[in-house]
């Protein structure tokens, strides 16, 4: 979405190329547009690999103001940091941000960044932070994100105990926002901080009481039920609770803590009947909930409550069983997770498909590590660190495979350099000659071009002589010089002919000389022709030194790079993977200790509920004791009688 | 009573079960290693900028360069199933979309389906898209384009317009 907003920002600031652009598409950077394609799915490495690539071609350029990107340059710039952002690179992120913040950029774009440069702070939990940056948004803030920006604002005053004013914030929010019920519901709790519980419950119930078919509406809706009930619960308002956790989905992510609460709302009202509905389905889900493990427990505690002591013997007889079981079931998830094929799972493409597979596999007995990964999966710290993880070994994944792509380019400069290497030379000779010949060609164009420039103020007929006239005058000049010329009449003739020479050039100036300017211009044709062909050639001569000189130390540095990078990497993975292996252990140990705890709980109210069993069975047998005495004496009486007879 | 209590106060913190579970490691640790892992992304992604450079500058040299980007136009209710392009009747590429690569080109993505070589001079480019149309029937849709490669590097874009046309442009 947000990247759909820096689309939308563009026709407001950025210039127009030029008016024959037309089309919107015409002026788009395709590279950014790959940019974008990559992060569209998720692809966040690809997305910023490639725009840092094509930021760092614009910036080496000579006239950068040529290239498309010119025009996204700011856009660019901001996306990278936005898309560092969602790689979880919230330091660079956070630069590269700042850096737009602090650019000459029109108010929205720097408003924009400025948003999410808060939103790095609130997620990082610097919240002083957050709102030193938030109460720097100031003139025109973009439409699409305005909502987005009153509802980061109420949440960072919230945080910042300023509650009156992230309160006027929720309650001025329209839009999506409030369509989805998150503005509700943040008025909800931060009317609870301030103690106002009446307005809080109207803020819940108006976030609980929402229409929609949206997923993530639906659960917002029973995230406001569940916490509603659960508050009214600690006010003692039990039967008011009821109301609360009965609107939560049935099938919802938060049905089974809602049934265990509506269980309760009615036992703590002593009505055990009606508790005992909600807390049977519950105690028939699936048993690695922690609710239904209570439940489990709570249906023959309300056994128990109604005296049906028997009943509640066997129910928690088999609590017991079922606790036996999943005790050992987390002993053998703790002893597969030491064994490392947690993080074997985790790794599998599988997982990148579907990130329910690991959930999905806990029916699986093959895959014991995975039967309590939901409330696991629940932590923002176990899913930062996964995502940690996840990207260590798609880093991994990257440097292997450029490790392999060196060896292929050393190869290929090999080649080059075997089949050029041999050849170079005799063509360096070759061309050294045509190229001292083609300067001299120029020269004498450029010659060419001066004199005729030149005749066109000072005529000079003889210089547009034919051949013929050359050596026709040469002849004519030998003659004039020899003995021959011995006579008046001899030298007439000679001045004669000389004299028709001369005429004709003269006569025939301004035409000679229009087809030279002619000429000139179909060899200026040729010498553009040739140099086109010799610039083609020095740069293909360029091309053939370039394609295998000057790579050696390059691709050397960055293979030491990729090596080290490839350790640190598998440092990291180990690190990484041991605290999510601790987190894991951990929360299954502590899973062992509750259901350690309820198993001796069970144990002690089951013994309980025997002996009130027994008891409750002997109490009857003396009360009718004394009714089988009369019996008896009665059945004696009339034997007696019968013999008497 | 106050086992009613304490288990649902129980039931309660299992709410906040997310807290519970990292308390084996501390949240300095957490932050700690979060940081490094930050630091190899930027390392590595430095790497790949010069990677990507360095091929470049190796294997696509800007007087041979050619890219082809497709994009899409009117393509909400478009299903794009391939593409296959051919360049001087040599068939180049040929692309099968995914779920995800089609949202990402509707959402304005542009995608590269092709970088190589070609000598300075014309060349004729023939496009071919296949896919289902907002109707739902199957289409094909098959557009040429002739170019010429210059001395710097070659960029065509392929745009398809809904299922009905192909757009070319020149960069």
């Amino acid at each position: 979405m947000r990247y759909l907003t820096l689309f939308i920002l563009l026709p407001l600031t950025i210039p127009l190329s030029s008016a024959n652009d037309g089309a919107e598409n015409n002026l788009r950077d395709p590279f950014f547009g790959e940019a974008l394609y990559y992060a569209k799915q998720g692809e966040f490495f690809n997305a910023i690999a490639r725009l840092d690539t094509e930021l760092r071609l614009y910036y080496g350029i000579d006239e950068p103001e040529l290239d498309t990107l010119h025009f996204y340059v700011n856009e660019a710039t901001f996306s990278v940091g936005d898309f560092e952002l969602s790689y979880r690179m919230h330091r660079k992120a956070g630069r590269a941000i700042k850096a737009v913040i602090e650019g000459n950029v029109a108010p929205q774009v720097r408003n924009e960044a400025i948003y999410r440069l808060a939103k790095i702070y609130f997620q990082k939990e610097q919240n002083l932070n957050a709102l030193h940056a938030i109460d720097r948004i100031e003139g025109r803030i973009p439409e699409a994100i305005a909502d987005d920006i009153t509802f980061l604002k109420g949440q960072i005053y919230m945080v910042n105990g300023r509650f009156q004013e992230a309160e006027d914030l929720f309650k001025s929010i329209n839009g999506k926002i409030r369509q989805k019920g998150y503005a509700e519901y943040n008025l909800g709790l931060v009317r609870l901080a301030q103690g106002n519980l009446s307005g809080a419950i109207s803020a819940l119930e108006d976030a609980g009481t929402l229409r929609s078919d949206d997923r993530a509406v639906l659960a917002i809706k029973d995230k406001a039920n569940l916490m509603l009930g659960s508050r009214l619960m600690d006010e003692g308002e039990y039967p008011t609770a009821t109301k609360f956790f009965e609107r939560v989905r049935i099938d919802g992510p938060f049905s089974n803590r809602a049934l265990l609460g509506l269980g309760w709302a009615s036992a703590t009202s002593e009505n055990y009947p009606n508790a005992l509905v909600p807390w049977t389905l519950l105690s028939q889900r699936h048993v690695t909930d922690p609710s239904v493990q209570d439940a489990m427990l709570s249906v023959p505690y309300a056994y128990e409550k109604l005296g049906l002591y028997g009943k509640a013997a066997l129910g928690y007889g088999h609590a017991l069983s079922v606790m036996n079981k999943e005790l050992d079931r987390l002993d053998a998830s703790i002893k597969s997770i030491d064994e490392g094929t947690f993080l074997e799972l985790l790794v599998r493409e599988e997982f990148k498909q579907d990130r329910n597979w690991v959930v999905k596999l806990r029916e699986l007995p093959q895959t014991p590590e995975t039967y309590y990964l939901i409330d696991l999966m629940a932590s923002h710290d176990f899913q930062s660190s996964l995502q940690n993880y996840f990207d260590l070994e798609q880093l991994r994944k990257n440097l292997e495979k450029w490790s392999d792509y060196y060896a292929s380019y050393d190869e290929i400069i090999a080649l080059r350099r075997r089949y050029y290497e041999p050849l170079l030379p005799g063509i360096d000779e070759q061309f050294r000659k045509l190229d001292s010949l083609i300067n001299l060609r120029l020269e004498q164009r450029d010659r060419i071009n001066n004199k005729l420039q030149s005749m066109l103020i000072a005529p000079q007929p003889e210089l547009l002589a034919t051949a013929d006239e050359r050596s026709a005058l040469l002849a004519i000049q030998s003659f004039e010089d020899s003995p021959s010329n011995n006579s008046e009449q001899t030298q007439y003739r000679v001045d004669r002919l000389k004299g028709h020479i001369t005429w004709n050039w003269t006569i025939q100036y301004n035409e000679r000389l229009t087809k030279t300017f002619e000429h000139l211009a179909a060899l200026d044709n040729d010498i553009a022709r040739l140099k086109t062909i010799y610039e083609s050639f020095v740069r293909t001569r360029q091309a053939a030194t370039q394609s295998y000189q000057g790579y050696d130390k390059n691709i050397n540095n960055l293979r030491i790079k990729t090596k080290r990078a490839i350790e640190t990497v598998e440092t990291l993975m180990l690190r990484q993977g041991r605290m999510l292996e601790v987190m894991a252990i951990g929360e299954l140990r502590k899973r062992s200790q509750k259901l350690e705890s309820s198993q001796v709980q069970a144990r002690f109210a089951m013994a309980e509920s025997y002996d009130r069993a027994t008891m409750s069975k002997l109490e009857k047998v003396q009360e009718e004791k004394p009714i089988k005495e009369t019996i008896d004496k009665q059945a004696s009486a009339e034997t007696e009688g019968q013999g008497e007879l | 009573m106050n086992r009613v209590v304490l288990t649902f106060f129980t039931c309660l913190l299992l709410l906040e079960s997310p807290w519970a579970v990292s308390q084996k490691i501390s949240k300095e640790q957490i932050k700690g290693l979060d940081e490094q892992v930050q630091d190899i992304k930027k390392d590595v992604l430095a790497i790949s900028t010069e990677l990507n450079l360095l091929e470049e500058k190796l294997l696509f040299p800007s007087n041979t360069q050619v890219s082809l980007f497709v994009s899409l136009s009117n393509g909400k209710k478009v299903d794009l199933d391939s593409i296959e392009v051919k360049i001087d009747d040599k068939s180049i590429a040929h692309h099968i979309y995914t779920y995800k690569e089609l949202n990402a080109l509707r959402e304005g993505g542009v995608q590269r389906v092709y970088t190589g070589n070609l000598r300075t001079g014309k060349h004729s480019l023939k496009v071919g898209f296949k896919g289902k149309s907002s109707l739902g029937g199957d289409f094909t849709e098959v557009a040429s384009h002739n170019f010429s490669k210059g001395v710097g590097p070659g960029m065509v874009e392929i745009k398809l317009v809904g299922s009905s046309s192909i757009e070319f442009f020149n960069r």
